[in-house]
């Protein structure tokens, strides 16, 4: 197994609040990674590290180090070439306000691509590949906002295909969705994490143990314990993720 | 028990004040279109409505009179349409800055700005004008400097705040999730700017734009301080020639018109408010598009 | 990998650039700001004396005071006229209409109706009814009820907003107290409102002070050498004084137009000042 991304010693703070301490771990190529946790553990925000959308806010202070397959994407990465490479897909699904075809296009376009049979073919390989491409083909033309939150939940993980990503991060992706939708994204998960590393962050420690390879519980902005799913959920090493996963707090 | 009836009383006096209060403004609004229609309408009935609306002669003190202001509503086009190409791209991008880009420090002094440009009044734009912006036209473009260059300026200047002020509030209406979204893609400050809020944005745009053509139209004493006034054939129609509007034209010759010429004036008038009504109309029905999506 | 490079350095390129153009739109609309003022106020402030704030006026002095005293009879009576009105339609819509009524929304069309309304329009009307029908002659009073329905969208909208804001559980606290919804809306309400409604006072106040087309058929373009108080009388207001100045074109009147330009920049400095510090207040109250 490779070692996609490397995280050495990361520190985050909100101006004086340290909301992560002392972050490492290694994630491995086309595996699903969870990350669970109580609400306000920091799992979301180490997350959002990855591909430095904490940049976005202000008074953040991040010590360490994050390596992409070796480089450090805080020093020597500009931050819209890591965010090509490490999408990511939002708790809510956040279409932009414009036809389907056009949110798909909308990140070849960024980066460059302008031939329309070529923004056609990664439109419909990207909403192939989030399995949806029957249900729209006909509607491309159409609002997203029309779509129900699976389907836009679906299409913001086709977006995040359009730009041909190497990892991709999903905050609770299907915290707003209903069953049937969130079985729908977790299969497609499955299916597509040979070409992928996917990372998760989940509130629903059913779903992990469902989809992910390995599990990272997170408390207070540290990591308690990082291992297979299966055996951190069966045996878990550190009392207080024994308690958690048993549902005796959080 | 008679305490309960005198409460029950006065609530229902006010009540009914309230609401007459309320009515007074409808009741405005319908005595403004009767009495400007009722002197307006007969004059169009009497000069003709296809001599007034698209005869290009105005000559009210001629003989025979020719009553036509086709030329001025084409005026009211071109001024108007001069303010929106010059202050529609300013006023976005300002509102853009504003929203986007401006730091907390520069925003204190920018925001009051644009708030004390909303707030000089008309005369003093004019005056503006005729000091500095007609001088600037006639020695760098031509002509006696009293044109559609010069009105299109000002009223340009003019319209910026209402564009600057209501693109800016629905600038920062869009979701944050959606900028989000883009970022998460790769795209950079100013590409998730420009493609993903303002097109999210475009219905407040619409809006802003809309109320500016409203004030750049009925703007009256700014633009006949500048555009020199002067009735001018279409066929003569040029860029730094004097033009004439609908609205100067009722404010050059109302102090000495009478008779049919001062109804013909009126009936100017009544156009104006046509368009308007109409341009209102089109605002309402943006609005509850909006609302439906 | 080369080429998205390349690409990646364009993007760049190009976003500097829409910054940098984003950044001179913003200057540039303060930078008009700017120039306009100084422009008048740096002509105009060394022409005001005490003449022409007080004096008689004459072809010598050009005295702004008649206009000056004119201005501020109009601001005060038509406020007398519109304030209750417009402060008694906004607790209509806000506290008493029900969503969906059909006079509701006649009400709310002919308010946005009047606020999109040209103010030439205004004076036409003013002209027609006012002055002709009804007789008042082109005269102060004319000239203040026209200007009474100019402002009253003003006062609506910001009263109303202002009442809406208001939050529930005030309203709430008193009505369970067994308060009556009168004794409510007049002891609560409007008093912790009352800051939003100031503040559209004083924006009908700039309104007046800078109004023109509307009033040089109503109220008229007449000068008076002393200034009165009689309503039945034709006299201009600042703003018209200084366009009648403006329009003479000979170069004393000029400069006697920056002077009165100045007293009016000046004028919306101060209305302008208030109605931030107000709005600073409403924002206060709401954090509470």
């Amino acid at each position: 197994m490779i070692d996609k991304l490397k995280i050495e010693n990361v520190d985050l703070y909100y101006g004086e609040f340290q909301a992560l301490k002392n972050i490492n771990m290694n994630i491995q190529e086309n595996e699903i990674t969870a990350f669970i946790g109580p609400s306000g553990c920091g799992k979301s925000t180490f997350l959002k590290t990855l591909n430095r959308m904490n940049d976005l806010i202000e008074g953040v202070k991040i010590t360490g180090k994050i390596l992409l397959d070796g480089v450090d994407i805080y020093k020597d990465m500009d931050a819209t070439v890591l965010r090509r490479r490490v999408g990511m897909v939002f708790q809510k699904p956040n279409p932009f306000p414009m036809s389907i075809y056009e949110n798909v296009a909308y990140g070849p376009k960024t980066h460059g691509i302008k031939n329309k049979a070529k923004l056609d073919e990664i439109v419909e390989q990207s909403l192939r590949s989030a399995a949806m491409w029957d249900e729209v083909k006909d509607r491309l033309k159409k609002s997203a906002l029309g779509l129900s939150g699976g389907q836009q939940q679906r299409l913001c993980i086709a977006r995040a295909f359009s730009v041909n990503p190497e990892v991709i991060l999903l905050d609770e992706p299907t915290s707003a969705l209903d069953p049937i939708s969130t079985m729908k994204i977790e299969d497609l998960l499955i299916e597509i994490k040979n070409n992928y590393t996917i990372v998760i962050v989940t509130h629903n420690m059913q779903q992990a143990t469902r989809i992910s390879d390995k599990t990272a519980f997170f408390l207070h902005g540290e990591i308690i314990e990082f291992d297979e799913t299966e055996r951190l959920f069966s045996m878990p090493k550190n009392k207080k993720t024994e308690d958690y996963i048993t549902g005796r707090f959080g | 028990m008679q305490n309960i009836k005198r409460t029950n009383f006065s609530e229902n006096i006010m009540q009914a004040i309230f609401f007459l209060s309320a009515f007074i403004s409808v009741l405005a609004v319908l005595a403004i279109c009767l009495f400007l229609f009722m002197r307006g309408i007969p004059a169009i009935a009497e000069i003709g409505f296809m001599d007034f609306i698209f005869n290009e002669k105005w000559g009210p003190t001629n003989t025979p009179a020719s009553y036509g202001i086709l030329s001025m509503i084409v005026g009211s086009i071109y001024v108007t349409a001069g303010a929106i190409v010059i202050g529609v791209p300013i006023g976005l991008m300002c509102a853009i800055f504003l929203a986007e880009f401006c730091p907390d420090n520069v925003y204190k002094f920018v925001k009051p700005a644009v708030n004390l440009l909303a707030g000089i009044p008309s005369i003093i734009y004019g005056f503006f004008g005729m000091e500095v912006v007609v001088p600037f036209v006639r020695e760098n473009m031509g002509g006696n400097g009293y044109s559609i260059m010069s009105a299109s300026l000002i009223l340009g200047i003019m319209i910026l705040p209402t564009i600057i002020s209501i693109s800016e509030s629905s600038i920062r209406a869009v979701p944050d999730n959606y900028a989000e979204g883009s970022y998460g893609l790769g795209a950079t400050k100013e590409e998730t700017v420009f493609k993903v809020v303002l097109p999210a944005a475009k219905s407040g745009v619409l809006t802003s734009i809309i109320l500016g053509i409203g004030r750049a139209v009925g703007e009256t004493m700014a633009v006949v301080m500048v555009a020199g006034n002067a009735v001018m054939p279409l066929d003569k129609i040029e860029l730094f020639k004097p033009i004439r509007t609908l609205t100067t034209n009722i404010v050059t010759e109302m102090s000495y018109a009478s008779g049919l010429h001062e109804s013909a004036l009126i009936s100017t008038g009544v156009v104006l408010f046509v368009f308007i009504i109409i341009l209102n109309a089109s605002l309402s029905l943006i609005k509850s598009k909006a609302q439906r999506n | 990998m080369d080429r998205s490079m390349n690409n990646l350095n364009k993007r760049k390129a190009k976003a500097m650039m829409l910054k940098a153009f984003v950044w001179l739109c913003g200057i540039l609309t303060v930078g008009i700001l700017i120039y306009i003022l100084l422009f008048i106020l740096l002509r105009g402030i060394p022409n005001i004396n005490l003449k022409f704030l007080f004096g008689e006026y004459n072809s010598e002095t050009l005295s702004a005071f008649s206009s000056i005293v004119a201005t501020v009879q109009m601001i005060v009576l038509s406020l007398l006229i519109s304030v209750p009105i417009g402060v008694f339609c906004a607790i209509y819509l806000a506290e008493y209409a029900k969503r969906g009524n059909k006079a509701v929304k006649a009400i709310r069309l002919a308010v946005d109706t009047l606020a999109g309304i040209p103010s030439i329009v205004y004076g036409l009307f003013g002209m027609i009814f006012f002055v002709n029908i009804l007789g008042f002659r082109t005269s102060v009073l004319s000239g203040i009820f026209t200007i009474s329905i100019m402002i009253l969208p003003v006062i609506i909208s910001s009263s109303e907003e202002a009442i809406k804001q208001v939050p529930d559980t005030y309203r709430e606290g008193s009505l369970g107290l067994g308060a009556t919804r009168l004794r409510t809306v007049f002891h609560i309400v409007l008093p912790s409102a009352m800051p939003g409604i100031l503040s559209g006072v004083i924006l009908a106040i700039g309104r007046i002070v800078g109004e023109t087309a509307a009033l040089i058929f109503t109220s008229g373009t007449n000068v008076l050498k002393n200034p009165s108080l009689n309503l039945f009388a034709s006299q201009r207001t600042l703003s018209v004084h200084m366009y009648m100045l403006a329009s003479e074109g000979l170069p004393h009147s000029r400069n006697m137009a920056f002077a009165t330009g100045s007293i009016l920049i000046i004028a919306v400095f101060i209305v302008n000042y208030a109605t931030t510090k107000l709005a600073g207040r409403i924002g206060r109250l709401s954090n509470d």
